[in-house]
């Protein structure tokens, strides 16, 4: 077995319920779930490569293509919707040439809509990698952009 | 008990000399908002301007006082001085501040927004107590006491301010004691349903079986609410000791927290705290030499709003996708891995050391007779002052909006309780009493404590599409009135939005929230229509606006506005030229500019340009479609 995995494994005890933990685990190593890893789970808990996807693909949190080097999140949350967080978003996709929940063609970004970041008051919010922009405008957001290479 | 009494003893000196410090103590509130507000940057300039003049001083990184209008906040005490708290700081400030007060002892109160101390000190020279400001004054803070005021990274602190104290009591009092006193002190589930927590626990205590589990749910998967993270990024330990009084009172001996993982900070803090518990032998084998034995693991969410259902998330822990099923029977009988297991909202078990310590009488004081104690809201939207709240149940939607929140700065419209699964109400509701029961009669929830307050630039339309498809998009799928009524409903709504509806369409999409509502499974479906039902209550008529007249009152939704440029303001500035990605303003320099409609996306960005833009006029305007006629 791979040694990146065995590392991952070694801190579960091989139960159904690892299930997710292990997911996580494995994203934040490698940036997203891949083909490789959903086989090497399956062969680790005794678990078919189909209820591993169907688990990962219902949970927000998973994705299945290879991330950007930055990663753009927009809040979608009701205080960023109220304040214009569609309008952000459109213009992300826009300016970037990218769809929701994929990465630009150069690899520079990967971008998310997610559910709310937990900073109503600053609303609209955009995330990128850890830096979090409050108060954010489509004219904000373009000089920001120009920040990440 | 000794070894309580010892380790008490030591936090107590401990935080007597923060409280007595000989050299300046800076509090600096770094919850997630904070932060996003820029308290790192802040926390940097304070190091770099102390160490620049050599100054010493004590740096507490404390959770959130509340304001969070008021953000990046940070306080100073100076030995003999009162705290004085700083707001809106910025890197700029900081140094200012930093520099007048503790070296020339100039605490450049004009920056200031208030102080902590006592009524007789002269210093603080006509500034207010910063709980007397308006948005704290009518709030009464049991769960949220700490919160902003203590390190939350330490035990100790936690402890020197009654801590432990709770569960210490219920080790001795017994379990039955605790239940009645829960049970005496009325609370209800803070979580939204609320349901009497001692009827939960009593169930689950008298369900057999040696195993049972408990579980913390801190998936606050509501859009537009954030109490249970500011909670446990502010005082984890309070939901920690919450933890052990309800397992201490169920018989449980294992218990799990159920978090997002969007919540990275509150997650490190609950690593810490419970790292230090097990130091402190409050966690673990034999707690606090009583013989109780209690374990906690996280569990992080992977991003799933139905996992705050309580079947959703057990399955979720499973490892399983997390669907609901039917019940009975309830988790309390067969829960996580078919043991009796209970579910608790985080701020319900934040509030359980409060309860315990102080006794149900106490407690009982706050609130009305139905509904006792407290709640924490979310006061977020076109509200002045935006921020996390906590009051006693009971007063009015009015007090809270306007006499904390400071009203809204354009005409209110509505308000929406209980996030996607609420009711909006309208200004004839503002008077009713904030509990259980006047919300359910209004058509609407207490929910976990989301409250969104919309002005008359917001349309009631527009935002029940938004919640609509946000239930749409969150249903597992599992039961057909959720998975295709919602869909259903998200597509008339749309067709409303767009202008395009027929006016038959009101009593379809009312007969189908009310299907939705009825023949679903779980929570999620069951409350998803709310927002529409209630909108289509109280806001009908802006419905129909946008059906027979094609005309978005709020000018929000898109299809039924356009951009306009004013000649008589145009100054022929070209940033709207620059700024536009389509090319649908043109215009050579100083002249009017002009604006193509069928190239327009509405993408906004002109229109923030002119209006921020110092030589710009404000000569975009977006406005209705209709207004043409």
């Amino acid at each position: 077995m791979n040694h990146d995995y065995s590392g991952i494994f070694s801190n579960y005890a091989g139960l159904e319920g690892d299930l997710i933990p292990i997911l996580q685990q494995v994203q934040l190593k490698f940036g997203y779930i891949s083909t490789q890893s959903t086989k090497e789970i399956s062969k680790f808990l005794k678990i078919s490569e189909n209820q591993i996807y169907g688990v990962a693909s219902f949970y927000s949190q998973f994705r299945f293509t290879k991330p950007g080097r930055h990663s753009i999140k927009i809040c979608m949350g009701t205080a960023c919707h109220v304040k214009g967080g569609q309008i952000l978003s459109e213009a992300i996709e826009r300016e970037l040439d990218v769809i929701a929940g994929e990465s630009t063609k150069d690899g520079r970004f990967d971008f998310h809509r997610v559910a709310c970041l937990g900073c109503c008051a600053l609303a609209p919010v955009v995330q990128i990698n850890d830096d979090i922009y409050s108060q954010m405008t489509v004219i904000k957001l373009q000089e920001i952009l120009g920040k990440y290479e | 008990m000794n070894n309580f009494e010892q380790i008490k003893k030591k936090a107590l000196d401990k935080w007597d000399s923060l409280i007595h410090s000989d050299i300046p103590v800076i509090y600096l509130g770094a919850a997630s908002c904070g932060k996003a507000a820029g308290a790192n940057k802040v926390l940097e300039i304070i190091i770099e301007t102390l160490d620049e003049h050599k100054l010493k001083a004590k740096i507490i990184q404390v959770g959130c006082i509340g304001p969070c209008y008021l953000e990046p906040l940070m306080d100073i005490v100076v030995p003999g001085q009162p705290r004085i708290s700083y707001a809106n700081v910025d890197e700029i400030k900081t140094k200012r501040i930093i520099e007048s007060y503790l070296l020339k002892n100039d605490p450049l109160l004009k920056f200031a927004v208030g102080h902590f101390g006592g009524e007789d000190k002269q210093l603080t020279n006509g500034l207010p107590k910063f709980f007397d400001l308006p948005m704290l004054k009518p709030q009464v803070r049991i769960v949220l006491r700490n919160c902003g005021y203590i390190d939350p990274e330490d035990i100790d602190h936690y402890i020197a301010n009654d801590g432990y104290e709770g569960i210490k009591k219920a080790l001795e009092i017994g379990p039955e004691n605790v239940i009645n006193e829960v049970k005496e002190s009325g609370i209800r589930g803070r979580g939204g349903a609320g349901f009497p927590t001692y009827k939960k626990w009593e169930i689950c205590r008298n369900a057999p079986g040696d195993e049972k589990y408990l579980i913390c749910n801190a998936d606050e998967g509501d859009p537009g609410a954030f109490m249970n993270r500011s909670l446990i990024e502010g005082d984890p330990h309070a939901i920690l000791e919450g933890m052990l009084i309800s397992a201490f009172a169920l018989g449980a001996t294992h218990g799990y927290i159920y978090i997002r993982a969007e919540y990275p900070l509150a997650i490190s803090r609950l690593k810490k705290a419970i790292s230090q518990m097990n130091d402190y032998g409050f966690l673990g084998d034999n707690i606090m030499n009583s013989g109780f034995n209690f374990h906690i693991t996280i569990k992080e969410g992977a991003g799933a709003f139905v996992c705050g259902e309580e079947t959703a998330l057990i399955a979720s822990i499973e490892g399983k996708r997390g669907m609901p099923r039917s019940r009975p029977p309830f988790p309390a009988i067969a829960g996580l891995h078919g043991k009796p297991t209970i579910i608790n909202n985080t701020e319900t078990l934040g509030t359980m050391p409060n309860i315990i310590r102080n006794g149900a009488n106490w407690y009982k004081q706050y609130g009305t007779q139905e509904s006792h104690g407290t709640k924490t809201f979310s006061l977020v939207g076109k509200v002045r002052r935006t921020g996390l709240i906590e009051v006693p149940m009971g007063m009015s939607l009015r007090q809270i909006i306007f006499d904390i929140g400071g009203g809204t700065q354009k005409p209110f419209k509505a308000v929406q309780t209980g996030g996607p699964s609420g009711g909006c109400l309208s200004e004839e509701f503002l008077d009713i009493p904030v509990d259980y029961q006047s919300l359910a009669s209004a058509g609407s929830i207490m929910g976990s404590g989301g409250l969104i307050i919309m002005d008359e630039d917001t349309c009631v339309v527009d935002v029940a599409r938004y919640f609509l498809d946000f239930a749409q998009k969150e249903s597992c799928g599992k039961c057909t009135p959720c998975r295709v009524g919602t869909r259903h409903m998200v597509e008339i709504l749309e067709s409303i939005t767009k202008g395009e509806a027929s006016p038959n369409v009101l009593t379809k999409l009312q007969t189908l929230g009310e299907t939705v509502k009825r023949g679903s499974l779980c929570g999620l479906g069951q409350t998803a229509p709310n927002p529409v039902l209630t909108t289509l209550r109280y806001f009908r008529s802006e419905y129909l606006a946008h059906i027979k007249e094609q005309h978005c009152p709020a000018t929000v939704c898109r299809d039924l506005l356009e951009y306009r440029i004013l000649p008589d303001k145009c100054t022929g500035c070209q940033r709207c030229v620059n700024v536009c990605p389509t090319g649908a303003i043109t215009g050579p320099r100083s002249e009017t500019h002009n604006l193509d409609a069928s190239k327009c996306i509405k993408c906004r960005a002109c229109y923030e340009i002119c209006r921020f833009d110092a030589i710009a006029g404000d000569a975009i305007v977006i406005r209705s479609k209709r207004s043409d006629s």
